[in-house]
């Protein structure tokens, strides 16, 4: 089984546990898909993991961009700004980052 | 892609089996592909959104919570057969408190929870396209 850090993932990179998550393991990640996290991927990573906390699951691309927008301000709460941060679209590879399983619905 | 009327009945309590939380997933995915999605509840299923549930002991997820997403989903429709709730000594004190902001009504909280006798559950149901049960 593979693992970051000591944690282990699945084949796709998802956290197998979700207690198992630190800053550090979203740092690894994202280099190992040539992304240096700034300051604005930390808002929505962080924006992620209060979403899960509280519902239990990761929010829809939809439900994020709005939510983003209304917390962050309007001109962040596009899809183009998201992936901008996340090319590999900001439900699935925000919420690798993130610690989060792949959101439902998620193809 | 033409929009239906999905309906989704809920029959089982949350925990025993794995009907309520497959139910749930389905919704959110149906509510992905922007469908217009009601839910039921109906028989034990009327436990599902009873209020302080706690999964500490039993070492399951409390997807309880995750009803409260529905609004941001779009789903606003939640009927709950007063039958059952009576038959089981419920009131809709015991339920969530579960909301939806209204785009049209400038975001106003409003309720998307619906207490309704089995006759008017059934004039409902008729009016769907699809309805799924669990």
């Amino acid at each position: 089984m593979a693992d970051i850090l000591g944690a282990e993932v699945d084949e796709e990179g998802f956290l197998v546990n979700l207690k198992d998550w630190t800053e550090e393991i979203a740092v690894v990640m994202a280099k190992g898909d040539d992304i240096d996290l700034s300051e604005e991927h930390w808002d929505v990573i962080n924006f992620l993991r209060s979403y899960f906390e509280e519902y239990q699951i990761a929010p829809a691309v939809r439900v994020l961009t709005k939510a983003i927008g209304k917390q962050f301000g309007k001109e962040k709460g596009n899809s183009k700004y998201l992936y901008s941060l996340f090319p590999y679209g900001p439900g699935k590879q925000g919420c690798r980052f993130a610690g989060l399983p792949k959101p439902t619905g998620c193809i | 892609m033409a929009t239906k009327k999905f309906m989704y009945l809920n029959r089982k309590a949350s925990y025993g089996t794995a009907y309520a939380i497959e139910s749930l997933e389905v919704v959110l995915i149906a509510a992905a592909f922007d469908q217009d999605v009601s839910l039921a509840f109906i028989d034990d299923g009327v436990y599902q959104i009873v209020e302080g549930q706690n999964t500490d002991g039993i070492g399951m997820k409390n997807f309880s919570k995750t009803f409260h997403a529905l609004g941001d989903y779009d789903i606003n429709k939640l009927y709950v057969s007063a039958e059952s709730l009576v038959e089981r000594g419920l009131t809709a004190d015991d339920l969530m408190s579960l909301v939806y902001e209204d785009e049209d009504d400038d975001w106003a909280e409003k309720p998307s929870v619906k207490i309704v006798s089995n006759a008017e559950l059934t004039k409902i149901m008729s009016d769907q396209d699809v309805c799924l049960s669990f």
